[in-house]
C-alpha cells in the first residue's frame, strides 16, 4: 500500500520576502536614510579642498574611507551627497515620467479607436528614437543643465514604455463587465477612469515606475559621466566617477566606490520591481 | 391607447469589422409599456444583448447604431440624444442589470460604496446621504443585516447576494425601465426563483417596467406578460406569453419550446433545433432560419418573409402564414442533411 503523497500548501510562502528582497529593500533604505542624512553623516564638507597638495588622492584609510579625489576632497562624502543628486533626479524624472505615461496610455487605452490609433502611431515613433541621443541632443541644444531642467529632461523622455504598458492594460480593464456596468449606471468618463481603469493599470504603472528608476539613474550618471549632466563641483554619482577615470591608474577608489553604489543601486531597484511584478496583482498598494 | 414607454423602430446595429459588417441587430420593432414586464429570448448570437446594448446607446465602435433607427423612450428619440443627456437617462431613468454578478462589481470597492456611487452620479447628494439610501435599498433587496453586509467586499457575497446587490444598484433612482441581461442566468435554480420574485415585488412597488432578456423560457414563463423572439438580428415572433406557450407559430419558437426538458417525460430524446446560429457577417438569403427549419421549401430560400399578423396581437416572421398547408409535411432540415451527406 503506497503511501497519499500529501502536498503541503503554504498559503503565507508568496507573502514572504525572500533574502533578495531582503537585502535589496534593506540596501535601498539604507542608502535612502544616509542620502537624507548626509550633512550628518557625511566626515567632510563635499566640496572643501583642505590641502589640494598635500592631501590629494590619498587612498582608502581611517580618516577617508573611500580615499580622497585630486582635489583632495572626501570621496565618501562625495558619494553620500551624490545619492542626494542622483536619487532625486532619478525619483521626480520617474514621478514625471509615470504621470506623463499613464495619462497618455489610459487616454488611449479608454479612448479606443481612432484616438488610440493615432495616439500609438505617434508612441512608436516617439520609441524609435533611441533615448540616449534624444536627451543628448536637448542637452547639447540647451549648453548646460541645471538640475530641474535636467529632470524635465529626462522626464520628457522616459515615459514611452509607461505609456505602452499602461495602454495594454487600459484595454483590457475597459472591457470588464464592471466597466460596462458602469458606463450603464450613466459615470461619465473621468468617473470610469478614476475608480475603475486606474486601479487595474497601477501595477504596471508601479513596475514600470520602479524600473524606469532604475534606469533613469543610471541615464543620469552616464550624462554627468559625459560632462553634460550634473555639473560639478556638485557631486553626483556620474560626475565623480568621471574625475575618477583622470586617475584610474593611480588612484582606483575615486571611481571604483560611486560605482559600486550606483550598480548596488540599479541591482536592488530591479529585484524590488520583480517582486512586486510577481505578487498579487494590486495587493501591495490596495489593502 | 397611451404612448408606450419605450418603442424601438427597424433598430440595426451593425459592427464594421475586417471581416466584413456583422449586422448584429437588423431592424429590430419592439414596444415596451409602463410597467409591464417583456421577455426577450433568443440563442447565444440572436441579438439580444446588442439591442439592449442599443437602447443604452454603449455600443462601442466597431459597432454602430445606422441611420433610420430609432429607439424613443418617453417620447425622446435616443438615438440622437447628446451623450450628456444620454449619461443622465443611464442608471437614473433606464437601468440595467447584468448576467456575471461577479464581474459586473468592482473588486476594489465595497458594495455598499458602488450602490451608493449611483445617487453621487446622479443626485450630486453627499457621500452620507448616498450610503444611507445605499442601505436602505440593499435592504429593500431582502439582504440581511444591509448595514454591513455594504461593508463587504464582492468577494465576500454569494453569487444570489451580489445579483441583489445589483439589482438594487439598478433601483437606486427608481427608473422607468430596467432591462434584466440574463439576470438568473450565473445562478443556483433556488436562488433563480428567489431573484425573479424579488423583481416581481420590486416591479410591483416602484410601477417599473422591465425587459426581461433570457435564453430561459421557465424565467419567460415565470415572469413576462409578452415575449418577443429573436433569431439572427431580427424578431421572429412576438405575442402574449400564454398564446405563446400554447400555440406558437414560427418554428424557431416551436424548436425553442421543445427543447426544454420537462418533469415525467424521462428517458425520452430532448428534441433539438440542428445546426447553430449562422454569424451575422452571413445571414442566410431567404428566411435567415431555413437551412435549420423542418418546413423550408423553395420560397423560404429565396424570399425573406416580413413579419405577418396570425392573431390577435400576435406576428411572426415564417411563410408559413401564407402557406399553412405546409406544416403538414415536416422533414429534415438542410443543415442535418448536408452534415449526413459531408459524412
Amino acid at each position: 500500500m503506497g503511501e497519499v503523497a500529501v502536498v503541503q500548501h503554504t498559503p503565507s510562502a508568496r507573502r514572504v520576502p525572500g533574502a533578495g528582497t531582503l537585502i535589496a529593500g534593506g540596501f535601498l533604505g539604507i542608502l535612502l536614510v544616509a542620502a537624507i542624512a548626509a550633512p550628518w553623516l557625511a566626515p567632510h564638507d563635499p566640496l572643501a579642498q583642505p590641502d589640494i597638495v598635500g592631501a590629494r588622492l590619498v587612498p582608502p584609510g581611517a580618516e577617508h574611507p573611500f580615499g580622497t579625489d585630486a582635489f583632495s576632497r572626501d570621496v565618501f562624502s562625495r558619494v553620500l551627497y551624490g545619492a542626494r543628486i542622483s536619487l532625486a533626479v532619478g525619483v521626480l524624472a520617474t514621478a514625471l515620467s509615470v504621470t506623463l505615461g499613464t495619462a497618455y496610455g489610459i487616454a488611449a487605452g479608454y479612448a479606443g479607436g481612432v484616438l488610440d490609433t493615432i495616439l500609438m502611431r505617434l508612441l512608436d515613433g516617439f520609441l524609435a528614437i533611441p533615448r540616449v541621443l534624444l536627451v543628448l541632443v536637448l542637452v547639447s541644444a540647451t549648453g548646460s543643465l541645471s538640475l530641474p531642467a535636467l529632470i524635465t529632461v529626462l522626464g520628457l523622455t522616459g515615459w514611452f514604455h509607461v505609456a505602452r504598458l499602461v495602454r495594454a492594460e487600459a484595454l483590457v480593464a475597459r472591457e470588464l463587465d464592471y466597466v460596462t456596468a458602469a458606463r450603464a449606471l450613466g459615470a461619465n468618463g473621468w468617473r470610469i477612469v478614476s475608480r475603475h481603469l486606474l486601479p487595474n493599470v497601477l501595477t504596471p504603472a508601479v513596475v514600470a515606475a520602479v524600473l524606469g528608476f532604475a534606469h533613469t539613474v543610471v541615464l543620469e550618471a552616464g550624462l554627468s559621466y559625459l560632462g553634460l549632466g550634473v555639473q560639478p563641483p556638485a557631486p553626483s554619482w556620474g560626475n565623480i566617477m568621471l574625475e575618477g577615470t583622470e586617475q584610474l591608474r593611480t588612484a582606483w577608489w575615486v571611481a571604483l566606490f560611486p560605482g559600486i553604489v550606483l550598480f548596488a543601486t540599479v541591482i536592488s531597484v530591479n529585484t524590488l520591481a520583480e517582486r512586486i511584478r510577481s505578487g498579487p496583482a494590486g495587493a501591495i498598494f490596495l489593502r | 391607447m397611451t404612448e408606450p414607454l419605450l418603442s424601438v423602430e427597424n433598430l440595426r446595429t451593425y459592427f464594421h469589422t475586417r471581416d466584413g459588417v456583422a449586422r448584429a441587430v437588423d431592424g429590430v420593432s419592439l414596444e415596451v409599456n409602463r410597467g409591464e414586464t417583456v421577455g426577450l429570448v433568443g440563442e447565444s448570437g440572436s441579438g439580444k444583448s446588442v439591442t439592449a446594448l442599443s437602447i443604452m446607446r454603449l455600443i462601442r465602435h466597431p459597432g454602430r447604431i445606422e441611420q433610420g433607427s430609432r429607439v424613443v423612450f418617453e417620447g425622446k428619440d435616443l438615438t440622437l440624444a447628446s451623450e450628456e443627456e444620454m449619461r443622465r437617462i443611464r442608471g437614473n431613468r433606464i437601468a440595467m442589470i447584468f448576467q456575471e454578478p461577479m464581474t459586473a462589481l468592482n473588486p476594489v470597492f465595497n458594495v455598499g460604496d458602488q450602490v451608493a456611487e449611483v445617487a453621487r452620479i446622479h443626485e450630486r447628494s453627499s457621500r452620507r446621504a448616498a450610503w444611507r439610501k445605499a442601505v436602505e435599498m440593499l435592504a429593500l433587496t431582502g439582504i440581511p443585516s444591509p448595514e454591513a453586509r455594504a461593508r463587504d467586499y464582492p468577494h465576500q457575497l454569494s453569487g444570489g447576494m451580489r445579483q441583489r446587490v445589483l439589482i438594487a444598484m439598478a433601483l437606486m433612482m427608481q427608473p422607468e425601465l430596467i432591462i434584466a441581461d440574463e439576470p438568473t442566468t450565473a445562478l443556483d435554480v433556488t436562488i433563480q426563483a428567489q431573484i425573479l420574485e424579488l423583481l416581481r415585488d420590486l416591479q410591483h412597488r416602484f410601477g417599473t417596467a422591465i425587459l426581461m432578456i433570457t435564453h430561459d423560457l421557465g424565467v419567460i414563463a415565470e415572469t413576462c406578460s409578452r415575449v418577443i423572439v429573436m433569431y439572427g438580428g431580427e424578431v421572429v415572433e412576438q405575442a402574449q406569453t400564454e398564446v405563446l406557450f400554447a400555440a406558437p407559430h414560427h418554428p424557431y419558437t416551436e424548436g425553442l419550446l421543445q427543447a426544454i426538458p420537462r418533469v415525467g417525460a424521462i428517458r425520452q430524446r430532448l428534441a433539438v433545433i440542428p445546426g447553430t446560429v449562422p454569424p451575422p457577417t452571413r445571414w442566410p438569403d431567404g428566411c435567415r432560419f431555413h437551412d435549420r427549419c423542418s418546413y423550408s421549401w423553395e420560397r423560404t430560400e429565396h424570399e425573406h418573409p416580413p413579419l405577418y399578423q396570425v392573431g390577435e396581437g400576435h406576428f411572426s416572421r415564417c411563410h408559413l402564414a401564407e402557406e399553412p398547408e405546409r406544416r403538414a409535411q415536416p422533414h429534415t432540415p438542410l443543415v442535418a442533411r448536408r452534415r449526413v451527406d459531408a459524412a
